[in-house]
């Protein structure tokens, strides 16, 4: 559907050159929700807007719906983007219209049929939950409402896509949750392509299928959303994590593994799917003469997947602790081993 | 005194003609000239809908040239111009041409303040959505910024009054006229008094009525 192949984007201000996309390259598949997240200053922002083309790239190639946009003239591109709605963190409407034509302006614009247009607008503020607001001005809505009108404005050329440009950043975390089960509801309703961009992983969480975690004009890590919750692996991703899985551990907590004689391992074991947990847990004291310790546990929904974290302590036997463990990573989706103590030694890894 | 003004009132009823005719008049046509040029002015900044700094750059400097010569001068200088433009310098046609040249940059700046209000932000949300540069002025910066035009509008309209009463020096009738001929080269206070007054009126008049229809405007955002 959408496919940005190796992008990189130089501004020039003043004479300065400033490198916001370095070598990026995303797929983003019909029907999908696919989110971007990043610090600010990442080039989120940028990447978004070379899909619609408001931004040239430097060099590489931006294919949307099998169409290369870099090949068309400007009337064909102004066709191509007719396909693509977009909603952005500040609303971006017209003060000086009503919600009816704020919504219906771009449909005037395209000469639809004035009654066409009467009833592709009730349809859009009926879908956003905003019928009876037809009337009113940008300026007695609330953000929330704001931002509905945001999303009725940009499905009513029927798009193939909707870009979301930090949609939700402006929002409380009440109004955010409902605008974000508005934007899955026209993703299933409508088949809507979805490429959303965010600091937030709690949008990714609740939303995305695929996530593309970015950096300094690079991504440093992609794929599906079960797959980066699960495991990790750029630092500024598991820092993102920490806001969903707070899985740091406390000092105190820490200097108590260190006071514990025999030898001790602290593992993070990932949970996926309906893997007991219990019953692992239960398994590994009536099977080996290790002490199992729960040090922390969190459970939370991926798409409909369970996802659990569970970070446990296990001491005892040198070799009877390893048994254990390559028992627990036969039963679970990933395990990995956050630090060993060995015997009256200190911390090896931490 | 009341006697002699009443017998003046024929005079002060075409004085008071000849004014608006010359406001409207040149009012018209500056507008006409002006509003395209604040356009340019706005869209042919550095991203903006079409980036052109020849185009920007020049039509800055015409306008601030002709900004900052006095009406008084700026009519006598170009006298030769106005000649040629419609075959006398006097009169309410030959105060005219003058008096469109002064105001057409003036508008043409309080143009792009005006458009220059309207949030990029909107204007981003429909290139994106596919529509054309044409689009965009009329139907979303044009449409946005009215109060401000306005209100524009409005200050061009007073500035112009105030023009068109020097343009009484080369004789072309109207309030200011009037003023200069029996107020200043006569003497005579009465006729002076009243003519100010009546300015003042016209000046309260546009200006209550320029902001009345900008505040309904406005009353929605
Ligand atoms: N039009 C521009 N001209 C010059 N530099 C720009 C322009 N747009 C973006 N940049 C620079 O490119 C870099 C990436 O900007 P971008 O807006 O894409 O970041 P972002 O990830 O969206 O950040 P945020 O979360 O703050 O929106 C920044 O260093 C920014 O200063
Ligand atoms: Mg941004």
């Amino acid at each position: 559907m959408i496919e940005l192949i190796d992008i990189h984007k130089t501004f020039r201000v003043d004479k300065r050159e400033v490198e916001a996309l370095k070598g990026v390259t995303i797929r983003v598949r019909k029907g999908e929700i696919y989110g971007v997240i990043g610090f600010s200053g990442a080039g989120k922002s940028t990447l978004l807007r070379m899909i619609n083309l408001l931004e040239k790239p430097t060099s590489g190639k931006v294919i949307v719906s099998g169409q290369d946009l870099l090949e068309l003239n400007e009337k064909q591109l102004r066709g191509a983007r007719k396909k693509i709605g977009i909603i952005f963190q500040h609303f971006n409407l017209l003060s000086s219209y009503n919600i009816f034509d704020n919504v219906a302006e771009i449909l005037r614009m395209n000469k639809v049929s004035k009654q066409e247009i009467k009833r592709k607008v009730d349809e859009l503020l009926k879908l956003v939950g905003l019928e009876d607001k037809a009337e009113a001005y940008p300026s007695q809505l609330s953000g929330g409402q704001k931002q509905r009108v945001g999303i009725a404005r940009a499905l009513a050329m029927d798009p193939e896509i909707l870009l979301c440009d930090e949609a939700t950043s402006a929002l409380d975390p009440q109004t955010t949750e409902s605008i974000l089960d508005l934007l899955l509801d026209i993703n299933e309703k409508l088949g809507l392509t979805i490429v959303l961009i965010t600091h937030e992983m709690h949008v990714i969480q609740k939303i995305c299928d695929q996530v593309a975690v970015m950096e300094n004009g690079q991504v440093i890590e992609q794929g599906s959303v079960l797959d980066i919750f699960s495991v990790p692996k750029h630092n500024t991703t598991k820092n993102f994590m920490r806001t969903i899985f707070n899985d740091e551990m406390p000092e105190e907590m820490v200097n108590k593994i260190k006071k514990v004689n025999s030898y001790t391992t602290r593992l993070r074991v990932t949970f996926r799917g309906d893997a007991a947990m219990d019953s692992v847990i239960g398994n590994i004291s009536s099977k080996f003469a290790v002490d199992t310790n729960i040090l922390y546990g969190s459970i939370t929904s991926i798409k409909g997947t369970a996802l659990g974290i569970l970070i446990i302590q296990l001491s005892g036997e040198r070799d009877i602790v390893e048994e254990a463990i390559s028992y627990i990573k036969g039963a679970v989706y990933h395990v990995e081993v956050q630090a060993q103590k060995e015997g009256k030694q200190e911390v090896l890894n931490t | 005194m009341t006697e002699r003004l009443l017998e003046l009132t024929p005079l002060f009823t075409l004085s008071i003609y000849e004014t608006l005719m010359m406001v409207v008049i040149s009012l018209v046509i500056a507008t006409l000239i002006g509003i395209p040029l604040g356009i340019l002015l706005v869209i042919t900044r550095p991203n903006h809908l079409a980036p052109n700094r020849w185009i920007f750059q020049i039509l800055n400097i015409i306008i601030n040239i002709i900004r900052s010569v006095p009406f008084i001068i700026l009519m006598v200088a170009i006298i030769p111009f106005t000649e040629i433009l419609v075959g006398s310098a006097i009169g309410i046609e030959g105060a005219v041409v003058p008096l469109i040249v002064y105001t057409a940059p003036f508008i043409a700046r309080l143009m792009e303040t005006a458009l220059l209000e309207v949030d990029q932000g909107v204007i981003e949300a429909y290139l994106s959505m596919g529509a054309s540069r044409t689009q965009i002025i009329r139907r979303i910066m044009i449409r946005e910024a009215r109060p401000g035009i306005l209100l524009c509008l409005t200050i061009a309209t007073i500035g112009l009054i105030g023009a068109t009463a020097m343009a009484g020096a080369v004789g072309a009738g109207g309030l200011g006229d009037l003023a200069l001929r029996y107020g200043y080269q006569q003497w005579d206070l009465p006729v002076m008094m009243v003519t100010v007054i009546i300015l003042i009126i016209i000046v309260q008049c546009i200006q209550s009525l320029g902001n009345w229809a900008a505040n309904k405007m406005k009353k929605n955002l």
